[in-house]
């Protein structure tokens, strides 16, 4: 009986390790080919109040191109809180769509695992050209210095969008144009039950956008020249610390939204019970909490002094979607016809104008659809005043890390206890640590 | 994989086939090959399912896999025991963070099993009793079990919101017990949270294990020891207890491990980034992979947890077998 049970388990340890080789990674095969040059799948982000409506929003614009061009086009909406797994899961198995949308900050991240068809000349020509596109667009497209990852799609930025109402109550006649200004207004607002500014304080993604703006409006950024994290600089930490202290010392944002990341800055907004937040494209969702156009206004975000411009009078990062190929396509002629169709002019007015987005297509921004009140403010500041997150591999490891620290920070200021300089460094010194060494 | 299995099982048995004649021989091959033909297929699966993917984690481990090399993982750099050295450096925040996460991992186990199984003992002694409305009360109490955890976790995240959930309103707004209303899904109470979605969630299985085990204690002892003069605390203690133990030893081990690794809980109470006083090992080894893409560390830290688990069932299973043999002789 020995025997057979060694026998036994050397044949378990034989079929282990070759199912161990035979499963040995994703396939490493370059380039995509053009096996099925007649269907393509294509992984759209959540862009609409629901999938639902983004199925009824683009499926009869796939039409037109399978009119077109004859290939029939698989649409997959994925939501967001799932997308970014979805594409690490194809990344690694080879097995993905042939077109997907990307969350433009995650660019250089997916760039690095080279799973994403890199957008030479080559492929920019077959396009159009790159002059076509915005350049503060194209610069959140992958790291600098190298071709882009992917081309932009829809282009949004931050405004801060106050309610009409709330202000006349409180006597002030004007959006605030300064952080100062801001927590001055903010201070004859809150009281009974209300607030001045709304914060998204658990969900860390937000947490980066804002952090971001402030520590280029500090003169810090969160990287240096060498792609190394540089989180606690003297800029850097008066950046998170105003940010937190806009509950903790200025006392104009609830500290209940200390825990807020499903987006109930905007039920509160809608409710008069906040008068400002900072976001990017919320005409849509403020509609469907039954709050009108003309009952709140749009103004650019606070800088430190003076008005919006470029270096620290920065006001917003560059937010929005990428369009990129993936590599192991089996369609790649079909790909390439399918970001040519929807980042052609016609289509860039149509979906921008749906879901209340800028195009980063120039000649598309033309259109006077993109030129109302709040989207002027929009298209000024990714214009002139906005700047892309860091586009550097470790991104998506720095927006955990950091964004994290937020988090805790807003729920110590949240529950009374201080927020100091020297606390605030030592949460980001931890962030730093945990960052990746190579 | 079935070609290299095979032969090894056919092998085997001809060297200690011993046997004067042919037919004795094949006779006894067949005797001998038998029972390991019939577990083949259950053994393949097995292999597919569950050894397969912990021998790929235990070789990603060992690796250098963060997101350069996930799409061919083949290449990437062997990192000797760097991810294991990382992750157990505890004056390093990395190892440090996963030190505290496994210390409060542990506490929340021990307060989350230990309370399960007290809910669900009581309660089941209580339902031995027959009285009116007895099934509509058993139903009730395994409505937690039956809920998908998804949605039930939800509806819990929802009541301990601060500003509008029901457990503010209860506390501050009714009752007045706080001075202002808490914060229950960040900060430190955050564990509390948890112990209690934990708890909600588990002791009915705790409940209904423990009443199928009390089905079976013969009648006769209690009346025995009724007679005998024994009340209600003693017989528990010298009866029902006793009676249960092979049933609480598989309950509790079966629990502790349920606990240790449960990762719905946080992750839909918390999102991906629990606070420090919840920062389960699950979910924490979650966030060192998935969310930051080092596969590698994630891997090394999960072989870690595996390590562990496997030490205190081992432990676990030695002891209460020892005490069975003591209790048997």
């Amino acid at each position: 009986m020995r025997r057979t049970r060694a026998a036994a388990a050397s044949a378990v340890t034989v079929s282990l390790l070759a199912a161990v080789t035979a499963c040995g990674g994703g396939s490493s095969t370059d380039g995509g080919s053009n096996d099925s040059p007649k269907t393509l799948t294509y992984w759209a982000s959540n862009q609409g109040p629901s999938i639902e409506a983004d199925k009824k929003i683009l499926t009869p614009e796939l039409k037109k191109f399978e009119k077109d061009t004859g290939i029939k086009v698989k649409l997959e909406v994925i939501p967001w809180s799932d997308l970014l797994n979805r594409i690490l899961a194809a990344a690694t198995s080879g097995q993905g769509p042939d077109v997907l949308n990307i969350g433009n900050t995650w660019s250089a991240s997916l760039q690095a695992t080279g799973a994403l068809l890199p957008w030479d000349a080559k492929n920019f020509d077959k396009i159009g050209g790159k002059d076509r596109f915005v350049g503060s667009a194209l610069g959140s497209a992958g790291a600098t210095g190298s071709d882009p990852a992917a081309v932009p799609l829809y282009s949004m930025a931050y405004a801060l969008y106050y309610n009409k109402k709330m202000f006349a109550d409180a006597g002030i006649s004007g959006p605030p144009a300064t952080w100062d200004d801001l927590v001055a207004d903010g201070k004859k607002i809150s009281k009974d039950g209300k607030w001045a500014l709304a914060a998204e304080g658990s969900n860390p993604s937000e947490n980066i956008h804002h952090v971001f703006v402030l520590g280029k409006q500090h003169g810090a950024d969160f990287f240096d020249a060498d792609g190394k994290p540089d989180f606690t600089s003297d800029g850097a930490v008066a950046a998170v610390k105003q940010y937190v202290d806009l509950m903790g010392k200025d006392k104009v944002v609830a500290p209940g939204n200390a825990e807020y990341a499903q987006n109930q800055s905007l039920q509160d907004f809608a409710k008069d019970k906040t008068a400002m937040v900072l976001w990017q494209t919320a005409a849509t969702t403020l509609k469907s909490h039954g709050m009108s156009d003309d009952e709140w206004g749009v103004a650019p975000v606070p800088v430190q002094s003076g008005g919006p411009g470029s270096g620290t009078a920065v006001n917003s990062m560059v937010a929005g979607i990428n369009l990129a190929v993936f590599k192991n396509t089996d369609n790649i002629d079909g790909s390439l016809k399918f970001v040519k169709f929807m980042t052609s002019d016609a289509e860039q007015k149509t979906l921008n104008k749906t879901y209340g987005s800028i195009p980063p297509v120039t000649a598309a921004q033309e259109d006077p659809a993109f030129n109302t009140p709040a989207l002027k403010v929009i298209r000024d500041t990714l214009a002139k005043s906005a700047a892309p997150l860091p586009q550097v591999p470790n991104e998506s490891q720095f927006e955990t890390a950091v964004g994290t620290a937020v988090k805790d920070l807003f729920a110590d200021a949240a529950a009374g206890r201080p927020v100091t300089t020297a606390s605030v460094k030592e949460k980001l010194s931890e962030a730093q640590q945990q960052m990746p060494k190579k | 994989m079935t070609v290299t299995a095979q032969p090894a099982v056919g092998e085997e048995a001809l060297p200690g086939a011993t046997g004067p004649t042919p037919r004795r021989r094949t006779g006894r091959v067949r005797r001998i090959a038998l029972p390991y033909l019939l577990l083949l297929p259950a053994l393949l699966l097995e292999l597919l399912v569950h050894l397969v993917p912990m021998v790929i984690g235990i070789v990603m481990s060992f690796k250098e896999l963060t997101q350069f090399y996930i799409r061919d993982w083949g290449a990437a750099p062997w990192a000797g025991f760097d991810n294991y050295s990382l992750s157990v450096d505890f004056d390093a925040p990395v190892g440090e963070a996963l030190l505290h996460s496994f210390f409060v991992t542990c506490a929340f186990t021990v307060l989350s099993v230990g309370l399960c199984w007290l809910l669900g003992t009581v309660a089941a002694v209580y339902m031995q009793e027959t009285f009116r409305g007895r099934g509509f009360l058993r139903a009730i109490f395994l409505i937690p079990y039956a809920l998908p955890v998804y949605a039930a976790v939800i509806t819990w995240a929802f009541m301990f919101q601060r500003d509008n959930g029901l457990v503010n309103h209860v506390l501050h707004d009714q009752l007045g017990l706080t001075d202002s209303p808490s914060f229950w899904l960040i900060g430190d109470n955050s564990f509390v949270t948890l112990l209690v979605v934990s708890v909600w969630k588990g002791w009915p299985f705790a409940f209904l294990i423990v009443m199928a085990g009390l089905q079976n204690i013969p009648k006769e002892l209690y009346e025995a020891a009724a007679i005998d003069g024994a009340g209600m605390l003693q017989q528990i203690r010298r009866i029902t207890l006793p009676s249960l133990r092979p049933v609480n030893q598989v309950l509790v081990l079966v629990l502790f491990l349920w606990t240790f690794n449960d990762f719905n809980t946080p992750y839909v109470l918390f999102g991906k980034a629990a606070p420090e006083a919840a920062d389960l090992i699950s979910i924490h080894i979650y966030q060192s992979s998935f969310v930051t893409w080092n596969f590698g560390t994630g891997s090394a830290m999960s072989v870690l947890l595996l390590l562990f688990l496997l030490v205190v069932t081992g432990v676990y299973l030695i002891l209460t077998s020892r005490g069975r043999r003591a209790a048997d002789v």
